[in-house]
């Protein structure tokens, strides 16, 4: 049975049709859960869908989301640790499995990691309670970003992980977001608490078992408190036919490192916001890669806000499009006044593997205090002819060389991925995008 | 090593080629036999890196006229993956950086796609390692390059020893060296030239082009050739290379005019 209904309504309404089963969700046990939902209703209510005359969606058309209807899930398809376990990674002891947005404890794993907490709502403690009251809803924009609004609308049973003070990196923690069922709107939610002098590892993985259409809308929430470590991998491997609209917020403290990779490789439609807000001698790295074709779209939008001085970032991000499909990337680096000495390098580089694909591509840099170490670039490019001589000159077939040098340019961003097996997974691939075999 | 019994591996006749329109090869006459060892020397500019290329088959040189025999096939008539699988290889003066494939992984690839070509036998991963290393030993390079990517960070006398071992795995009938010996130290030099050395034997030849000497006091040659202005202008043993050394290249310019004229003035009369 299709949820999907179509819809010739206009989208200021899609809102509110979105909304219809949102008043049926439980009463959450922890008051500002509930206030923070109705809150976003309020907001949502003076929120419109964007469209390409908002700057921020210029390149970006999302009126095929809106031709769709999508409905929360409930009950959810029940499934055995044998139909998914391929999404497994060995290295993460604890795993936590949502399916359609909604939790799955039988799939699920914890494992007792001094100073790691996973946190349920229902059985949150009044410290923890305390934890998610000051960052749940705290670092992401409500007011005007209408899908981070729509997500925290839908606030009902998010993954929530505090790191204790001091506590050193353990095994990675892996949020597995499953889709199985075609018409459904999830709404995934994570908040990661790592406070001073802890570690950790985060590995953030969105993967379909069909190639159904479904609209997914994930928030994620990190805060870095001082001295802290934070190791971010995203990776969304949604269905082709998935609308994917994320939105990530980071706080990075007081010389405190964040770390993060992110991997598009699903979804029709994908877009990724990402925003990180640098303290004092706060330092990042943020890389990306979509590899997409056929008539994908991938959107990163990212901004690396230095609000403090000392601060150091490093950003990488790299589109592989081919077939009719569209990357957009859109890079601010933000360096406000009094964010002296301040030292920020960012870099895109984009492979068009055919005539229709198509990138958008807008580095830019704000610099307000004078100060500062700051350098940013783009290329788009096709293969470069030396570099396919030079593998043909080893006897490699034109196909092939191509092909190497495809899976090489998007293998150096995967390549910064810590998790092994994972890493392998991503290579495996785009070894297969790239009908490569080494 | 010139030999009484050797055949003939590349002969080039009458070569013209144009890059974006200009010609930069201008009648250019060559014919290496097994077992020798050929310098290609000139000035900046003379022609001597395209006739390189050329011959790898670089598309962006275009040949206007002439012909290229190898082993008794139309070089020409090859795309440059084709020259490679029959045995033409050229060693690059700057060897490209492939970030993210390991070079071990590149190694096995390009050994494997050439041998499947030659009806031999195919290394699992395994099987290759162990090859390789032997082979790298050659040129005294460390297991390490084996796990970084392909020439990435390598200092250049790394990525010229990286490209010997290149030659080394696929055993080439031809090797082409384009100023394999610029940007090197005298220790990675005489490194590189031992390994070269190693692999030249009978049955295979070896065609250096370069600007300097130094190298041939390593790698002796059997003929050193002096190209300009798009051809061979004199050719001679090890000694003419010592001699352009001290010299340099005008004299030969020279002669070659004032012979040119000669001939011309006894043909008029």
């Amino acid at each position: 049975m299709s949820r999907v209904t179509s819809i010739r309504r206009p989208p200021a309404g899609y809102i509110k049709m979105l909304l219809e089963e949102q008043s049926q969700l439980p009463t959450s046990p922890l008051m500002g859960v509930n206030q923070l939902r109705s809150k976003a209703v309020d907001y949502l209510g003076t929120l419109t869908l964007p469209t390409k005359r908002d700057e921020a969606w210029r390149f970006t058309d999302i009126s095929a989301l809106t031709k769709l209807l999508f409905q929360p899930v409930s009950p959810v398809i029940s499934l055995e640790n044998t139909d998914v376990e391929h999404f497994y990674l060995e290295e993460a002891t604890t795993r936590l499995v949502f399916v359609d947005g909604v939790y799955a404890p039988e799939l699920s794993v914890m494992t007792e990691e001094s100073g790691v907490t996973v946190v349920k709502l229902p059985s949150a403690d009044a410290i923890h309670a305390e934890l998610i009251e000051l960052h749940l809803g705290r670092h992401v924009d409500l007011e005007d970003n209408v899908f981070a609004t729509l997500n925290t609308a839908f606030l009902h049973d998010p993954a929530i992980i505090t790191v204790a003070r001091n506590t050193p990196s353990s095994a990675p923690i892996h949020v597995l977001f499953i889709a199985t069922q075609t018409g459904v709107a999830s709404y995934p939610r994570c908040l990661v608490v790592a406070e001073s002098g802890s570690s950790m590892t985060l590995i953030e993985d969105y993967v379909a078992l069909q190639g159904s259409n479904y609209f997914i809308n994930p928030v994620t929430e990190i805060a870095l408190a001082d001295n802290a470590r934070v190791n971010h991998i995203r990776v969304q491997r949604d269905s082709p036919e998935a609308f994917h609209i994320a939105n990530c917020s980071v706080s990075v403290g007081r010389s405190s490192n964040y770390q993060s990779v992110s991997v598009a490789l699903g979804s029709k439609i994908s877009r990724y916001n990402l925003n990180v807000l640098m303290d004092e001698g706060a330092e990042c790295a943020v890389d990306g890669l979509a590899l997409i074709a056929d008539s994908q779209l991938s959107d990163t939008h990212s901004c690396i806000d230095h609000s403090q001085p000392h601060g150091v970032s490093r950003q990488l991000h790299k589109c592989i499009v081919g077939g009719k499909a569209h990357a957009v990337f859109n890079g601010n680096i933000m360096v406000r006044q009094g964010a002296q000495s301040t030292d920020s390098v960012q870099s895109n580089g984009n492979l068009l593997l055919t005539d229709k694909a198509h990138v958008d591509t807008k580095p830019q840099l704000e610099i307000f205090a004078d100060d500062v170490k700051c350098a940013h670039g783009a290329t788009i490019g096709q293969l470069d002819n030396e570099e396919v001589f030079y593998l043909k000159s080893r006897g490699l077939s034109d196909n092939v060389a191509r092909n190497l040098l495809t899976y090489a340019f998007g293998a150096e961003i995967i390549d910064r991925i810590s998790i092994p097996s994972l890493k392998h997974q991503l290579e495996q691939t785009v070894l297969e995008q790239t009908s490569i075999k080494l | 090593m010139i030999n009484k019994d050797s055949k003939t591996i590349l002969e080039v006749r009458g070569l013209h080629a144009t890059v974006n329109g200009v010609e930069i090869l201008k009648g250019l006459d060559l014919t290496v036999k097994s077992g020798e060892v050929h310098a290609i020397m000139g000035p900046n500019g003379s022609g001597k890196s395209t006739f390189a290329k050329v011959l790898a088959g670089h598309t962006a040189y275009e040949v206007t006229a002439g012909t290229a025999m190898f082993e008794g096939q139309n070089l020409f008539e090859l795309t440059p993956e084709e020259r490679a699988r029959a045995g033409v290889f050229l060693a690059f003066q700057y060897p490209i950086e492939i970030p993210g494939v390991a070079n071990s992984q590149f190694l096995r690839l390009t050994y494997n796609t050439v041998q499947a070509q030659r009806g031999n036998e195919e290394l699992d991963p395994l099987e290759f390692d162990d090859f390789v290393r032997e082979k790298m030993k050659l040129l005294e390079m460390s297991p390490n390059f084996l796990d970084r990517s392909v020439n990435e960070g390598f200092s250049g006398g790394e990525k010229k020893r990286n490209e010997i071992l290149q030659m080394a795995l696929l055993e080439p009938q031809l090797g082409v060296l384009d100023e394999t010996d610029s940007g090197l130290d005298i220790d990675a030099l005489s490194i590189v030239a031992h390994g070269v050395n190693e692999l030249v034997n009978k049955n295979n030849a070896i065609v250096l082009v370069t600007h300097y000497q130094r190298l041939l006091n390593y790698i002796v040659p059997d003929f050193v050739h002096v190209v300009d202005n798009g051809r061979i202008i004199k050719t001679g043993d090890k000694e003419l290379a010592l001699e352009l050394e001290t010299r340099g290249y005008d004299w030969v310019g020279v002669e070659y005019q004032a012979a040119n004229l000669a001939m011309a003035t006894q043909g008029a009369a």
